[in-house]
C-alpha cells in the first residue's frame, strides 16, 4: 500500500526516520528525581490538541544535570523531548540556551531556515516539521517547558543570593 | 489488511441515502476541490463546521451587492430591504425549528455566545436569578461551551454544578436522576447530540423531570439542528427544553451567526444581556427601559448578512427535509461504524448502533496518535479532526487524551467512507503497525 506517489504529499519530509524512531525509542523518558542539582518542575499543555507534558529540569553548578519528562502526545511532541534530552544534558545552561534558540529559530523558520547539525544533531530532522503549520507546536512544546523549568532554578537561585 | 466492509462499488444499494445526492454535491462547490498532490477532497470535518451550498454563498453576495443597508434604522428603501430580509430570515429560523413565535428567535454570534447570553442574564438581579444553595445540572459529554459557562456561573453565584455521568457504551447515566435534579436544581443543560460520543440524548424525558421541580432545561442542539428534524411547537410544554441554541455555521449556513430560541415566558424573565442601540425602548440620563424580545438581547449592529445567509441554509436544508438528511446521516454512520470496526486495532468510541446516534464518529487507532493519523490522512485529502473536540471531560471518562473525529453530513458518499477506511489501512502501514 506504500506505492502512492514518491513523495507522498510531504508526509516523508515530516516524518523523518529519526523523529520516527526517537518517537518509538525516546531517550530520558520518566520523571527522576537521582539528580541532586537543584530543580524545578513544570507542566505544559497544547491547548488546542491536549498533548501535555510534565518536565523537571536538575541543574547542578550551571550545568544541566537532567532533564526527565512524562508526556502524552504525537510522534513529534515526543520525538522532540527525546532530541531535547540528547542535546542539553551535560552542557552549561548558557549553551543549553543557545540550542533551544537555534531548534526555535528552525522551527519558526516556516521551512526557509537551513539547520545547523552541528549545533542540533538529531534536531535537523525538525527541519521538514517547519513546514506544517499546524505541528510547529507539537515540536516546541517540551521545548518551551524546558526553558520555563530552567528559567525558573535560575531565578531561584538569584532569589536566594 | 482489507477491511471486511462492503466493498468499493457496492454502495448503490445502500438505503437511507439522499436520492439526489449527486445533484446535493453540486450544490456544494467546494467538493470539486483538488488538494495538494491533486487528491480530491473528502472532507469529513463537517461536525466541526459544514460546507456551504451555492445558493447561502449567492444569497450573501447578492445582499451585499443590492441590498446592504443598516437595519431597522436606516429610513430609506435600502434599509427596508435590508430590514425585511434579516427579519425574514427571523421567520426561516423559526420554521426551521419549529418555534411557536417567530419573536422568540434571538440572533447570536455564535452557539458559544447564546450559552453564555442565558449563563450571565442568570447571575444578574432578575427573577430567574441564582443564588447559593441553588443547583445547576450538566452532563459529562458537554462541549466546553456548555461547561465553561456554567462554570463561571456557579462560581459567581456560589451555586453548585452537578454533573450526569456516562455509562460504559457513551450514554448518559440516568441511574441518579432522582438525586441530580432535585428542588435545589434551578437549571439543567444539556447537549441533544454529543459531538464528541454522538450520543441522541433523551431530551424530553430529562426536560419533564426538569420541569416537575421548577427548573429550566437548556439544550445545546449544535449538533442536533444539523441532522434532527426540530418541532418545537409540537413538543407537549412539560417535555419542551425553555431554551434551545445552535450555531449557523453548522447547519450549512456562515460563520458569526448563531441562534438562541426561548420560550416568551422565561426569555420575559431573564434581564438583558448586552446593551446598546436596538435593545432599548427608551434612553433617559437617569434610567432605560427595554425593548421586548427579540431586540432585548440583540443591542448593536447584528451580523446582518450571515443571518440572512443562515435564513438561506436552514431554507435549503428544509427543502430537502430533516427527515431525509437524518435518514441520510444513519445509513452513512451505519457504513462508516462497519468500515471503521474493521480496522486493526481501531476501537470507536461511544453508542455501536447507528439509530442511536449522530453522524460524528470519534475513534482510537492502537499505536498511532491522532494528530499523526489526520496528518497522513490529510496528506490523501482525507479532512478528519484530532484533538480532544472541545470535550475533554468526556475524554477523561473514557481514558483517552484525544481522538480521532470523522463527521459527515448531507453531502457524504460512501465511496468518501472507503477512502477513509482505506487512508486509515495505510496509515497503519505508514507507521509500521505489523
Ligand atoms: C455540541 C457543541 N456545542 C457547542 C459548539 C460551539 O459552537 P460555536 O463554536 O459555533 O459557538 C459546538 C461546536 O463546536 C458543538 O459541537
Amino acid at each position: 500500500m506504500t506505492a502512492h506517489g514518491t513523495d507522498r504529499n510531504g508526509l516523508d519530509a515530516l516524518y523523518q526516520e529519526i523523529i520516527l524512531d526517537h518517537y518509538k525509542n525516546p531517550h530520558g523518558k520518566g520523571l527522576r528525581d537521582s539528580a541532586t542539582g537543584e530543580s524545578a518542575e513544570v507542566h505544559h499543555v497544547n491547548p488546542t490538541c491536549g498533548d501535555e507534558v510534565t518536565l523537571r529540569v536538575h541543574l547542578k553548578d550551571g550545568v544541566v544535570e537532567d532533564v526527565s519528562y512524562d508526556s502524552l502526545g504525537c510522534s513529534i511532541s515526543q520525538a522532540s523531548a527525546s532530541v531535547l534530552y540528547d542535546l542539553v544534558i551535560g552542557k552549561t545552561v548558557d549553551e543549553a540556551l543557545a540550542i533551544h534558540q537555534e531548534f526555535l529559530t528552525l522551527m519558526q523558520g516556516k521551512g526557509n531556515v537551513e539547520p545547523d547539525e552541528d549545533v542540533l544533531e538529531d534536531g535537523i530532522a525538525f527541519a521538514g516539521v517547519a513546514k506544517f503549520p499546524a505541528r510547529v507546536k507539537c515540536a516546541l512544546l517540551s521545548w518551551m517547558a524546558w526553558k520555563d523549568a530552567t528559567t525558573q532554578v535560575v531565578a531561584g537561585g538569584e532569589d536566594k543570593s | 489488511m482489507v477491511s471486511p466492509g462492503p466493498a468499493i462499488g457496492s454502495t448503490s444499494g445502500l438505503s437511507g441515502l439522499l436520492p439526489e445526492l449527486e445533484v446535493i454535491r453540486k450544490d456544494f462547490p467546494i467538493l470539486e476541490r483538488t488538494l495538494a498532490g491533486g487528491m480530491p477532497l473528502v472532507y469529513l470535518d463537517s461536525a466541526n463546521t459544514s460546507q456551504k451550498p451555492q445558493v447561502v454563498i449567492d444569497t450573501m453576495v447578492d445582499h451585499l451587492e443590492r441590498h446592504n443597508a443598516n437595519i431597522a434604522r436606516a429610513m430609506h428603501q435600502l434599509g427596508a430591504e435590508s430590514t425585511e430580509a434579516f427579519e425574514a430570515a427571523r421567520d426561516k429560523v423559526a420554521a426551521f425549528i419549529g418555534a411557536p413565535e417567530r419573536d422568540e428567535v434571538i440572533f447570536t454570534k455564535n452557539a458559544s455566545e447564546a450559552l453564555n447570553l442565558v449563563a450571565n442574564t442568570l447571575v444578574w438581579a432578575g427573577e430567574r436569578q441564582i443564588g447559593a444553595g441553588d443547583e445547576v445540572v450538566i452532563t459529562e459529554m458537554e462541549h466546553h461551551s456548555n461547561i465553561v459557562p456554567w462554570q463561571l456561573l456557579t462560581q459567581r453565584t456560589g451555586a453548585t454544578l452537578r454533573w450526569f455521568g456516562l455509562t460504559d457504551d457513551g450514554q448518559l447515566d440516568l441511574s441518579n436522576i432522582e438525586q441530580l435534579i432535585t428542588e435545589r436544581t434551578k437549571v439543567v443543560s444539556l447537549t441533544w447530540v454529543s459531538n464528541m460520543l454522538g450520543t441522541i440524548n433523551p431530551i424530553a424525558e430529562i426536560t419533564r423531570k426538569a420541569h416537575a421541580v421548577g427548573a429550566i432545561v437548556v439544550v445545546d442542539a449544535s449538533q442536533a439542528a444539523p441532522q434532527l428534524p426540530i418541532d418545537l411547537a409540537a413538543m407537549p410544554l412539560d417535555e419542551r427544553p425553555d431554551l434551545v441554541a445552535f450555531t449557523g455555521h453548522k447547519v450549512v449556513g456562515p460563520t458569526g451567526i448563531g441562534v438562541l430560541w426561548g420560550s416568551r415566558a422565561v426569555l420575559d424573565q431573564l434581564p438583558p444581556f448586552l446593551g446598546g442601540g436596538e435593545m432599548i425602548e427608551t434612553v433617559r440620563m437617569d434610567v432605560s427601559t427595554y425593548a421586548g424580545i427579540p431586540h432585548k438581547f440583540e443591542a448593536g449592529t447584528p451580523p446582518i448578512v450571515e443571518a440572512i445567509g443562515l435564513g438561506a441554509a436552514v431554507d435549503y436544508l428544509g427543502h430537502i427535509g430533516l427527515g431525509a438528511i437524518h435518514a441520510h446521516e444513519q445509513a452513512i454512520t451505519a457504513y462508516a461504524l462497519e468500515g471503521l470496526q474493521g480496522i486493526k486495532g481501531l476501537t470507536v468510541l461511544g453508542p455501536l448502533d447507528a439509530a442511536l446516534r449522530g453522524g460524528a464518529i470519534a475513534f482510537e487507532l492502537d499505536g498511532v496518535h491522532p494528530h499523526d493519523i489526520a496528518q497522513v490522512l490529510d496528506s490523501r485529502g482525507v479532512a478528519v479532526r484530532a484533538g480532544h473536540h472541545c470535550a475533554k471531560p468526556a475524554h477523561a471518562r473514557f481514558g483517552v487524551q484525544s481522538s480521532t473525529r470523522m463527521s459527515s453530513y448531507l453531502y457524504t458518499e460512501p465511496r468518501e467512507i472507503d477512502a477513509l477506511v482505506e487512508a486509515l489501512e495505510y496509515t497503519r502501514s505508514y507507521f509500521k503497525l505489523d
